[in-house]
């Protein structure tokens, strides 16, 4: 495990001259929109059981997240965080910025330091999203849970194993759209995890 | 016509509303209030979608890496719940047909408020939109307009097809789709162009404008473009039909 880092760190100084000036962008509409069609297309095949939509959701982002983790590297060309709380801090103001543009405010931090949250002013995911009116779905999906599992693989490949889920969302009718972050332990070396 | 196939599809509303900034700090910790004419709640500080300005993120930008991701996810799954390469670009097809749908009206909404003038808070001001009513008209606004929207840039080519026996074919030429940029297809189904995603978006375009019809996505690479796609675009006899009768009657 340690090898690896080392390699992904070399990688990052290699890469990181070119690529941190210049990140390729696309228009943000596409990313909107595409990303629309698949929660619509999930809310479909699962006959809008939101439960399973979540949890395929958060799949789906898991999957991207080991792999995007890299490129964050790649791209960020940061080093080993010394503590949760930088990496929270990395998670929101450098991750969250490079890939969606944003950057949460993080807060309300538990005593420990393990748990703490991500407020989203602005979730590119969700612009012109309005949930079906069917008197489940503003109770039920996350529409953003992809976001969850994006940050549990790509921590889990950098030694973290987390927890993330949102507990609000504006297109739930609350006032912040927050995700909860919580530490769960960190990895010593083994194997990576088959992707789900 | 289109209506059933886009049932699923979650509301993404054409609504706008004048600006509002959202850079109000201040993260209010207050009860939800119930408010609106629908049964949705609405957040009480109003950050709906419907207090938002429509053109907020006409130029904005996003990681092409975060695109490559979704879009990788998106046919990864798919993949899993079809059988065989035209399945997969069927569903893949009918996941971007209602984007066309709607991006339909986005395109039109934008090209009146640029034309009025931008200051406007409310698109009723402006003229109403026109429609294609001609084919050549519509392809333009896809080759042109939408391409733009969705890429940044206008398609690479547009033709009509030769062939006496099918006048109503049409082809749209993308050199290097950016969808399939970060797609690595297997050898084994190298027939397989999953900017049927994007065939499905100009279907859905063609449709809402009442012109039925058929597109699909073709793998044409040259020594040039190896990526290069072709969308061919098949209309109905309906649309064939009424295009005779307009174009004798001098309609633009």
């Amino acid at each position: 495990m340690n090898s690896r880092r080392v390699i992904l760190t070399v990688r990052s100084n290699l890469v990181s001259r070119n690529d941190r000036t210049r990140i390729d962008k696309v228009n943000a509409e596409l990313v909107t929109l595409t990303y629309g069609t698949i929660v619509a297309q999930l809310c479909q095949d699962y006959d809008s059981d939101y439960q399973e939509v979540n949890k395929q959701l958060d799949k789906m982002g898991y999957n991207i997240g080991m792999r995007l983790i890299e490129d964050f590297l790649a791209k960020s060309g940061v080093g080993r965080c010394a503590n949760f709380r930088e990496t929270a801090d990395m998670v929101a103001k450098v991750g969250f910025k490079i890939f969606l543009n944003v950057a949460p405010t993080v807060t309300n931090w538990t005593s420990d330091n393990n748990q703490f949250s991500l407020i989203f002013e602005d979730n590119p995911l969700a612009d012109f999203v309005e949930l079906p009116d069917d008197g489940r779905a503003q109770d039920e999906l996350w529409f953003s849970n992809i976001l969850c599992g994006v940050l549990r693989g790509a921590l889990e490949m950098v030694q973290m194993q987390i927890e993330a889920h949102f507990v609000s969302d504006v297109l739930r009718g609350d006032d912040t759209t927050e995700m909860r972050v919580s530490l769960v332990r960190y990895i010593e070396d083994e194997m990576p995890p088959e992707e789900e | 016509m289109a209506a059933p196939r886009h049932s699923a599809m979650l509301s993404i509303s054409n609504a706008s509303t004048p600006q509002s900034t959202s850079s109000d700090k201040t993260q209010v910790q207050q009860p939800q209030s119930p408010a609106g004419t629908s049964g949705l709640r609405v957040p009480s500080n109003r950050k709906t979608i419907y207090d938002r300005h429509l053109n907020r993120s006409r130029n904005a930008e996003l990681s092409r890496a975060s695109f490559a991701y979704l879009f990788g996810e998106m046919v990864s799954y798919a993949q899993r719940r079809v059988t065989g390469i035209q399945d997969l670009e069927k569903r893949l097809n009918e996941q971007g047909y209602p984007l066309g749908l709607r991006l339909l009206d986005l395109l039109f909404y934008r090209a009146t408020s640029t034309s009025s003038s931008a200051l406007s808070s409310s698109s009723t001001s402006s003229s109403p939109p026109n429609r294609p009513l001609r084919i050549l008209t519509l392809l333009h606004l896809i080759h042109g307009p939408l391409w733009r929207l969705l890429f940044q840039r206008s398609a690479d080519a547009l033709e009509h097809s030769v062939s006496p026996d099918t006048p109503n074919e049409y082809m749209i030429t993308d050199n290097e789709p950016l969808v399939n940029t970060y797609i690595s297809v297997p050898r084994e189904m190298s027939m397989l162009n999953c900017a049927a995603f994007v065939a499905g978006i100009i279907e859905g375009v063609c449709d809402g404008c009442g012109f039925e019809a058929k597109v699909s996505a073709h793998n044409q690479p040259t020594e040039m473009w190896p990526s290069r796609t072709v969308f061919l675009v098949r209309f109905g006899d309906s649309v064939m039909e009424r295009e005779k009768v307009l174009e004798r009657a001098g309609v633009k």
